[in-house]
């Protein structure tokens, strides 16, 4: 069996970032091969370069080394294919939950009638849970709303990959759990290319169709790949009891906290 | 208009006692201390004659319209006779020609205090909008900025004043060159606290901000219309008002030295004139100042709120 043609690969990808003490080199010699509709998870301690990986694949970072291709095409800035969920949701204060997805559709779709666009952005609301705080300013809305506005912004840009940079990471664990099932669904539907960058090992194991994890910088690079074969659709609470699930998690707490443990007296870099 | 705007509502009794009690106070000691200033032209006004020479300015401006019109009613029988005797005659309207009054000079005032701080602005938006976006463009205007800005306007008013003469030169001057002598003053002083704030505005777009409208692949304009434009509105209206608050100190000062017809020219008159009565018509209008400028303060305050978009801040 042939495999399919990678829809975003990663080659041989290097960064490095002026310093006033010499260029530091952050990544180094990065290579993945993504699938369509693929879920991948990426992990590793804090600073290790998961979101330069994410930056580069986004657009925002230029590689010093190597290339990022989509559909075998080179990426060489940011663009609504490649959308992007950031870590604290990034909306815009000035506009309702409405009008914060609506500066994408109106970007994006430029050429639809605003018919279509309403429709289209009342839609993505739904998807997030959203539509009934459509009014509603980021100011006057929790973290985890806040963070499902970003993500219906994202996805109403119809990418064909999404990108998420630890989206969850700042809530706390009852609404981290409920956004993990309400993505999961997404996904489910849209079948969409997700990168999602996290630190939460359960988080990583249920989501994912592959874990990749990361080695500590600086020139971090990838250590190991871990392919999550759990049949979907996955439940949480039945997974828990899951000796692969069980397996799969040790794995990763494994690779995190024996093989690359953090030294803590080499000093962290954030 | 956006749902957690409260509708207005007076103040309750209770909240209005602490400043009544204040104001009593202070009037009480103004008359306690005016009445121990002995001048050359009587003894320094307290409230009583201060609000007495208010009410004879008022007085002077009913008698001064009420010329006004005898002027006009005058002028028509007289046309209007002109007319009968022979219908082709030429008729002329002229316009009355009467003393400013106090009111006239308030007037005169407020439209070069708008006018100059209209222009000021129009020229500092921009401005704090380039030095905010470009690096370069910071580092090449910023230390102009920084020199030009303690300098007080009044050093630039002579300069202004031969300059004015000499480049506005026309036949029928549209408008006469104490006015913007003054205008130009205020403007040239309305400009920095705009500019700086509108810069400082522009710099809290943050990070996260610039990569979305990256992603979003938004062109310069647009980003300019819907990420910086919005995310600046709020300091930048501080720095209006900020600009406001000094352009109204400025024309005064001004306004006496150019001789432009507005509240300062009416200090300098009063001071020059040095009647009996003076001292307590320079304190009605020092007071007008102070509660025009209140006034202007209060006008941006509410532009301000209402063209903020972080409700949960505090502006005061």
């Amino acid at each position: 069996m042939n495999p399919p043609l990678p829809h975003l690969e990663l080659s041989q990808v290097s960064i490095e970032f002026p310093t006033p003490k010499g260029p530091f080199r952050a990544l180094r010699d990065i290579n993945l091969k993504i699938a369509k509709g693929e879920f991948l998870s990426l992990i590793g301690h804090s600073g290790c370069g998961k979101s330069t990986v994410l930056n580069i694949i986004a657009g925002l970072y230029q590689p010093t080394e190597g290339v990022v291709l989509l559909n075998d095409r080179e990426v060489r800035e940011p663009g609504p294919e490649r959308a992007v969920v950031f870590q604290n949701h990034s909306l815009l204060p000035w506009l309702n939950v409405y009008e914060n997805v609506k500066l994408a559709v109106d970007q994006v779709f430029r050429d639809k009638p605003s018919s279509w666009k309403k429709e289209w952005i009342e839609h993505n609301l739904k998807l997030v849970h959203m539509d009934h705080a459509r009014h509603k300013y980021p100011a006057e809305i929790s973290g985890g709303m806040k963070q499902r506005v970003g993500i219906a912004r994202a996805l109403a840009m119809q990418p064909e990959v999404l990108l998420m940079d630890e989206p969850f990471g700042a809530l706390d664990a009852l609404t981290r759990a409920h956004l993990q099932d309400s993505l999961m669904e997404i996904q489910e539907t849209l079948k969409n290319t997700v990168i999602m960058i996290t630190h939460d090992v359960d988080e990583a194991v249920l989501l994912s169709d592959r874990i990749v994890m990361m080695t500590n910088g600086p020139e971090a690079t990838i250590g190991e790949i871990l392919p999550i074969n759990l049949p979907r659709p996955r439940n949480r609470l039945t997974l828990s009891k899951d000796p692969t699930y069980a397996a799969l998690r040790a794995h990763v707490l494994d690779f995190l906290y024996a093989k690359q443990a953090r030294r803590i007296e080499e000093g962290v870099l954030a | 208009m956006r749902n957690d705007m409260v509708p207005f509502r007076l103040p309750p009794l209770r909240s209005l006692l602490a400043p009544l009690t204040g104001l009593t106070l202070f009037l009480a000691v103004w008359q306690g201390v005016a009445s121990q200033i002995d001048t050359t032209l009587g003894k320094f006004p307290g409230p009583v004659e201060t609000w007495q020479q208010f009410t004879n300015l008022i007085e002077e401006y009913q008698q001064e319209k009420i010329r006004e019109q005898k002027f006009y009613e005058r002028q028509r029988i007289r046309n209007e006779k002109k007319l009968q005797e022979n219908p082709n005659a030429e008729i002329v309207w002229r316009e009355y020609r009467g003393m400013p009054t106090f009111f006239d000079k308030i007037r005169r005032s407020l439209i070069t205090v708008a006018s100059g701080f209209l222009l000021g602005s129009l020229i500092a938006i921009p401005v704090g909008l380039l030095i905010g976006i470009s690096k370069t463009a910071y580092s090449a205007i910023n230390p102009i900025i920084q020199v030009l800005k303690p300098i007080s306007p009044i050093a630039w008013l002579p300069l202004v004043t031969i300059v004015v003469s000499a480049v506005y030169v026309s036949e029928s001057p549209l408008f006469d060159k104490a006015y913007l002598t003054s205008m130009f003053v205020v403007m040239l002083c309305s400009l920095w606290p705009t500019i700086i704030n509108t810069a400082a505005g522009v710099g809290s777009v943050t990070r996260d901000m610039q990569n979305v409208s990256r992603v979003l692949r938004l062109s310069p304009l647009t980003h300019l219309r819907k990420i910086v434009l919005p995310c600046t509105i709020p300091s930048m209206f501080t720095g209006l008002r900020i600009s406001l608050g000094i352009a109204w100190m400025v024309l005064i000062a001004a306004e006496m030295l150019a001789q432009n017809p507005g509240l300062g020219k009416f200090v300098w008159d009063e001071f020059q004139n040095g009647s009996s009565q003076s001292l307590a018509r320079i304190m009605v209008a020092v007071v007008t100042i102070g509660i025009i400028g209140f006034l202007l303060d209060r006008l941006m305050l509410l532009a301000q709120r209402w063209v903020s978009w972080d409700k949960t801040a505090t502006l005061r």
